[in-house]
Formats: C-alpha cells, sequence, structure tokens
C-alpha cells in the first residue's frame, strides 16, 4: 500500500546523520577539496555511526541490523548533503564488507568480518570501473582464468576509492563473458598481493577529497577460496542496483545541498533594491530544482524499496542513478548560476558541487547500500 | 514505512478500469477525436450504469468518510484510488474521461466548499436516474490564472442570489447546464470591494432561467469533452445555493478555490500520466516489434538514440507518477500539500508534453499519421500543462512555499 512516511527509525537515522553531514561534514568539505586530505577525527567519527559495523552479524561483534536498501538510501542522501567525497569515503569499507555479509561463504564471513567490527575505521574497498570511456559492467574487461585450483586475474581497474589504503580489496571480473551480469565474480585480492599494481593517485575534475587509484591486474593468482560465495558465486547485477542507489541517493543530497545554499543566497542577495528571488528568473529556477530533488529522490526510493523486497532493481536502479546523473548536473549548475559570478568564486561551495555532480555520470560501484 | 507497492485488490480494481479503457474508450477515440461535438450517447450509458466503475471516478472526495465504514481505523485512501484510476482511464482516452457523467469539477466544489446537507442535497442525483454531469465555473474572458480577478457578481436581492456575467472555459459546461439534470458550481463575487475574500462558490441547477451556453469551444485535443461559454444574465438562484458560509472573511472564499485546487491538481497530474502512459506503451511495443531492444544496466555510453529517449521518457513519467502519489497519499493522510500538489501538477504537465511529442518523433512517419492515436495523445496531452493552473503558475506557487513568500513577495 502506497506510504511516504519514513518509519521513527528512519527519521531518526535521518535526523542524526543529517545533523552530522550540516554540522561536522560540511564545515571540512571545502579544506578536504583543496587539500585532498580529509581529517582522520572526522572519519573516526563518522565509523561511530555504524554504517559499516551495523550490517556486520552479531557473531562477529557487529550490530546484526536488517539492511534496508531505503534507509541506506536516507542514511546516503544525509552524507551526500554534507560532501561527497567525505562520503564515499566513510561508507568505502562497505564495498568489500557488504558483499561478503550477502553473499559470502561461512568460511569467508568469519574470516574478513570481525574488522569491520571494531572501534576504528577499517579501510578496505572493491575495484568496479575500468579506464575505457564505454566500459560496461555486464561486460567487464578484467577477466579471472581458472588456473589449477585458483583463479588468475588480468586486466585494469581505475577509480578504486581508498586502494592504496587498503588491506582488502574486492576485484569484479568476468569468469565469463559471454554471461554478462552472470559471467561477474568477485575476488578477494590482499594488501601486497603478488601482481597488483596501484597507480599514483588520481586526479579528477571533483571528488578531489576522495582518494582513488588505479589498480593494474597482471597475472595476479587468487585461491579458490577467495572467490567470494564460492562455487555459487555471487549476483553481480543486484550489487550493482544497490550501488546505483546509493550513488543516487548521494546525488540526490549534492542537489539539495546546492539548493539550500542558492535560495538562502537568493532571499539575501538584492538587485535593483529587492532580493532577487523575488524576481521569476530566479523564483523559478529554484522551484526546478525542488522539483527535481523530490522527483530524484521518489526515484531513488522506489528503486530501493524493490531491492528490499527481494527483486532485482535493475531497470528502476538504473533509471534512477542516470536520472540523478542528469538532474544533479542541472541543478548544481543551477546553484551556480543563482549565485552568478559569486558561484564561480572558490569561497563559495556550489562550484564544487557542480564538479562533484558531474561525476555521476562517470562513476558506478562506488558506493553502496 | 515508505512503500511503493499496490495491493491485489488495488491491482484487480486497476485492471478492471484497464477493460474500461481498452474496450469501451479506445474503439471510439479517434472517431470522438474527429467529431467533436458529436456525443457518444451510448459510452455514457455504459459508463453511467458501470455504477461499480462510476463511483471512483468522482472528481475530489468527502473529507468526513472513511473509507470502508466497518475498519474506522483504516487510513483513507480515496485520493490515492482516485489517482491511479484516473490514470487508467485516461490511458483510454483523457477525452472521453473528461466527458464521462459525474459531478465532476463541479462535485469537488461541493466537497470542498458545501456543508453536509448540501453536499446529500447536490450530489445524490449522481447515484440514481439518467446520466449527469457536473460543472466548475472559475475562468472569465477577461482573466484565467489570476482566480482573484472574478468579476462575476452575485447580488443578494429577497430569497434570491442574482449571478451576472460572462465565464468560459467550462469543462462539461454544456452537458451539465442543459443537455442534463446536473448544475455548475459558479465563482462569484458577493462585494467586488473585499477582493478575493468576496468570492463564493453557487451551485446553479441545469436550465435555470438567465443561464445560457453561448458557444462549445473547438480545441487541439481532448475533442471529446465539451468546453463550454456560459453567461449568466439576471440569473436568480435560491439563497441557499451558495456553497459554506455568505459571511466575508479575510482568505474566506478563495481559501476554498484553493483547497479544491489541492485535491484537483494531483488528478490533472494523473490524466497527464494516463496519456503519456500510453504514448510510452505504444512506442515500448513499436519498438520490440520492429527488435529494437531497450538495454538497461549496459554502459551509457552504448545507449543508442532511440534508446536514450525511450528510457528518458519511462524515468520523466515514473518521477512525474511518484510525485502524484505522494502529493495524493499527503491529502489522504491530512497533510498540506498545496507544494507537492503543484510540483506532482507541473512536472507531470510539461513531461506528459514532452514525452508524447518524443512518440511522436520516434515513430517517424507513423508518429505523424492519423491511423494511429499517438499525434492525439500528444494534442491530449498539452491540455495537462495549461488547465487547473499552467505550469508557470505553478511554478510561482512551488517558489512562493520553498521561499515562503507571499503573493504580494513574488508575483
Amino acid at each position: 500500500m502506497i506510504d511516504f512516511e519514513l518509519s521513527e527509525e528512519q527519521q531518526m537515522i535521518r535526523d542524526s546523520v543529517g545533523a552530522f553531514a550540516r554540522d561536522e561534514i560540511r564545515p571540512a568539505a571545502r579544506p578536504a577539496d583543496e587539500s585532498g586530505a580529509i581529517p582522520a577525527p572526522l572519519v573516526a567519527k563518522a565509523w561511530q555511526f555504524g554504517f559499516v559495523s551495523g550490517a556486520i552479524p552479531e557473531k562477529f561483534g557487529g550490530g546484526g541490523d536488517a539492511r534496508s536498501a531505503v534507509t541506506g538510501a536516507i542514511v546516503a542522501e544525509e552524507l551526500g548533503f554534507g560532501d561527497l567525497s567525505i562520503a564515499i569515503h566513510v561508507l568505502a569499507p562497505r564495498l568489500f564488507a557488504f558483499p561478503i555479509v550477502e553473499m559470502g561463504t561461512d568460511d569467508q564471513r568469519a574470516k574478513y568480518l570481525k574488522r569491520f567490527a571494531g572501534a576504528d575505521f577499517a579501510a578496505a574497498t572493491a575495484a568496479v570501473m575500468e579506464p575505457r570511456f564505454d566500459y560496461d559492467l555486464s561486460a567487464l574487461q578484467v577477466s579471472a582464468k581458472r588456473d589449477g585450483g585458483g583463479f588468475v586475474l588480468n586486466g585494469g581497474k581505475c577509480y578504486v576509492p581508498l586502494a592504496a589504503e587498503s588491506d582488502l580489496m574486492l576485484v569484479y571480473a568476468a569468469t565469463d563473458a559471454a554471461k554478462g551480469f552472470a559471467g561477474v565474480d568477485g575476488f578477494i585480492v590482499p594488501r601486497g598481493a603478488a601482481g597488483v599494481t596501484i597507480s599514483e593517485r588520481e586526479k579528477n575534475m571533483g571528488l578531489k577529497a576522495l582518494a582513488t587509484y588505479e589498480v593494474t591486474l597482471k597475472d595476479c593468482r587468487v585461491g579458490a577460496d577467495a572467490r567470494v560465495g564460492g562455487d555459487k558465486g555471487i549476483d553481480f547485477s543486484r550489487l550493482m542496483s544497490q550501488s546505483r542507489v546509493a550513488l543516487g541517493a548521494l546525488g540526490v543530497g549534492v542537489m539539495n545541498a546546492a539548493f539550500e545554499y542558492a535560495r538562502d543566497y537568493a532571499k539575501e542577495r538584492k538587485a535593483f533594491g529587492v532580493p532577487i528571488a523575488t524576481k521569476q528568473a530566479i523564483a523559478f529556477i529554484l522551484a526546478d530544482m525542488a522539483i527535481e530533488i523530490d522527483a530524484a529522490r521518489l526515484l531513488v526510493w522506489e528503486a530501493a524499496f524493490k531491492l528490499d523486497k527481494g527483486g532485482d532493481g535493475l531497470k528502476e536502479s538504473y533509471l534512477a542513478k542516470n536520472y540523478v546523473a542528469q538532474s544533479a548536473l542541472k541543478v548544481t549548475d543551477n546553484g551556480v548560476q543563482v549565485l552568478g559570478g559569486h558561484g564561480y568564486i572558490r569561497e563559495h561551495p556550489v562550484e564544487m558541487w557542480l564538479r562533484n555532480a558531474r561525476g555521476f555520470s562517470a562513476i558506478d560501484g562506488i558506493a553502496t547500500v | 514505512m515508505i512503500d511503493f507497492e499496490l495491493e491485489p485488490q488495488v491491482v484487480n480494481q486497476l485492471k478492471m478500469y484497464h477493460m474500461v479503457s481498452e474496450q469501451m474508450m479506445r474503439p471510439i477515440s479517434r472517431d470522438c477525436d474527429e467529431h467533436e461535438h458529436q456525443k457518444p450517447t451510448q459510452f455514457y450509458e455504459s459508463m453511467w450504469s458501470a455504477s461499480a466503475a462510476a463511483s471512483n471516478i468522482q472528481i475530489g472526495h468527502d473529507k468526513s468518510k472513511k473509507d470502508d465504514p466497518s475498519k474506522p481505523s483504516a487510513p483513507r485512501r480515496a485520493t490515492v484510488l482516485t489517482v491511479l484510476s484516473t490514470e487508467e482511464l485516461c490511458w483510454g482516452d483523457a477525452g472521453l474521461y473528461l466527458s464521462t457523467p459525474n459531478s465532476g469539477l463541479g462535485g469537488a466544489a461541493v466537497m470542498a466548499a458545501g456543508t453536509p446537507e448540501q453536499k446529500e442535497h447536490f450530489l445524490k442525483r449522481f447515484k440514481e436516474g439518467k446520466p449527469k454531469w457536473g460543472a466548475m465555473a472559475i475562468t472569465e474572458p477577461s482573466f484565467g490564472s489570476d482566480s482573484s480577478a472574478v468579476a462575476t457578481t452575485a447580488t443578494r436581492d429577497g430569497d434570491n442570489w442574482v449571478l451576472d456575467g460572462n465565464k468560459i472555459f467550462v469543462t462539461a459546461g454544456q452537458m451539465s447546464a442543459e443537455k442534463s439534470e446536473g448544475f455548475v458550481v459558479v465563482w462569484a463575487t458577493v462585494d467586488k470591494s473585499a477582493g478575493r475574500a468576496g468570492i463564493k462558490p453557487f451551485v446553479v441547477e441545469h436550465n435555470t432561467p438567465g443561464m445560457t451556453v453561448t458557444r462549445v469551444e473547438n480545441k487541439l485535443g481532448i475533442r471529446a469533452s465539451d468546453t463550454a461559454a456560459i453567461t449568466f444574465d439576471n440569473c436568480r438562484i435560491p439563497l441557499d445555493s451558495i456553497l459554506g458560509s455568505a459571511e466575508v472573511r479575510k482568505e474566506g472564499g478563495f481559501k476554498d478555490v484553493m483547497a479544491t485546487f489541492d485535491a484537483t491538481r494531483p488528478i490533472v497530474a494523473a490524466m497527464a500520466l494516463g496519456v503519456g502512459r500510453a504514448a510510452l506503451d505504444f512506442v515500448r511495443d513499436f519498438l520490440k516489434q520492429e527488435n529494437v531492444a531497450i538495454r538497461y544496466g549496459i554502459s551509457p555510453r552504448r545507449l543508442t538514440a532511440v534508446e536514450r529517449d525511450f528510457m528518458e521518457m519511462e524515468a520523466q513519467l515514473q518521477a512525474a507518477r511518484l510525485l502524484t502519489w505522494r502529493a495524493a497519499w499527503m491529502l489522504d493522510t491530512g497533510k498540506r500539500n498545496s507544494l507537492e500538489a503543484s510540483m506532482a501538477k507541473a512536472k507531470a504537465g510539461l513531461a506528459v508534453t514532452q514525452i508524447t511529442q518524443k512518440a511522436v518523433e520516434l515513430l517517424g512517419p507513423l508518429g505523424y499519421s492519423r491511423k494511429v492515436l499517438v499525434e492525439k495523445w500528444m494534442r491530449d496531452a498539452k491540455i495537462n500543462d495549461i488547465f487547473e493552473g499552467t505550469q508557470q503558475i505553478n511554478m510561482i506557487i512551488i517558489a512562493r512555499r520553498i521561499l515562503n513568500y507571499s503573493s504580494k513577495e513574488l508575483n
């Protein structure tokens, strides 16, 4: 039955994460963008929210919370409102932990999950994207070939968050290229594994505070026990749907940041003796931003809801994420436009949000719910 | 809890509406478009007698009534159900949907502004006898969106109100005023010096002397629905024809107009959704026939232009649909929804205008041909970006709300 009300728990989560994003992440965002470094105390504080440990089963010391993509979207939106780079950084360990929680073997759970239930941020990541303009999640170029009891990984990855900082990395590779999503497996690759080269840190237009790397795999051998889920493998399509929901929700947060900033500015800034917000030329831009934010959020929630109901959410998450990629660009661009020349100056955050928002058309798989 | 799922009973109910669309509307859709003022009387009769179907077609609802009296705690959901059924029926034909015999916007005004006795008195006719229509007359030749500029007057004269003025763009005006035992709700001012506060709704019964339909418009689309110009010349109606109180209070009468819009805008948005989905479904079937696959999940850089366009149409329609559901849900749960109703209306009106235009483009020569209905849906869709508040008026309402500005501060 159609309902748009958050549960009480979800409202509490939204309020507390929202306050953290507004009061602590936001002030750190610009310095982090300029310096490329996120303060460790901020990351440590975010860790205390249990964004990762909450979903680790109790028997491994975690919160044992039932995961919900809708709740995950609510969290991601609030963090994205604070700052996109910091949000992706603090959520990055999920990229390794959550597929193991959901699809790993008992042995893999026992071996790898405990570290995510501790008091300290445990850097871990996943390598999904590939450095081609038309890299395709359903046709990955990185391959995994059977070799004796194990697998040999070959190919290049990019935009791997925290690759150099992580002890553990999940590498997604095609075991059977003809099978599309179904032919993709995830492989656990520990730090220092032979055949793995991590590049210098990537330099991007936005997301400048987020450390991302290219990862090259050359005859990287892993054992059969490195394959997530064992012979059963993984549901890669579902993992990518979850990722699109997370990225979509982060994008809604970025849009909302730009909207609020531009709205408040337009009410203060005067031209011809009146606030510019009283002019339709500006007011209509703001109204359009507000509509697009709500529209995008609802599309993301619907995709999340489908996932929570056990559906694959492929179409919904794909359309929602692509919608966000377009509307986040438009909304943040309007944020700059409303501020005029001031929007172009780095003293205001709107130009940073425009640079960050442009990233949504390029990124996949670097956050999850 | 966030929920986007329709329960099985509702899905079944919608299947029934879909059958009505498929079997009763689509077969006469083109004919009604080509013969604008010809009345599909058999359709009227069938719709009227299909009382089960007709009960939910009524626009607007009674805030005091629970949906299911046996379960007093059951949440209200009349508006959500109405937007769902409206989409389904407008998938069939938006013009025919608007011409369906029922209390229409007149009924919505009675519901929003009338006393319980008035609701009973004016609306019970829609449950009995021959097909009837209800209409609402606000717009005048000298104004459209600025509904506070009502120039039609209502003057007290003994036991009567006397109406004088000209109304235009009255949907189902002819059917309500002259061709059935229906009524027209007329917004008129009882005190011009009071501005908005003096504007009140009056129920004028069919064939009341002094009320004349002077013209039925020829339109771009929704041709099955009559759009009338009605003149009131010394039109005398009983004192109790005024809906609500005759007292002129600050924010009084105009608030009722606005309350009506909060209820009707999600429904107009739902009409748009129906037309948009008709076009989308047609394009989807067509592409399938032509073996053009829509590949969800692949690299966006590998999509064809047609795939991109189709997905954009699909996402835009769904975005509009979810905004519409939310606005309806808010009304049902007693939340103030003026902002969200305008968002839904503005988004759906524009999105569906563009979706149907794109559908014509994607189909090439076939899309432009009157052999199929796609070009008609493009013409039908456009009205949803205009009536019940144009795109621009809804944007102003949204802007005022998000900026917390009065109509004086932002106009």
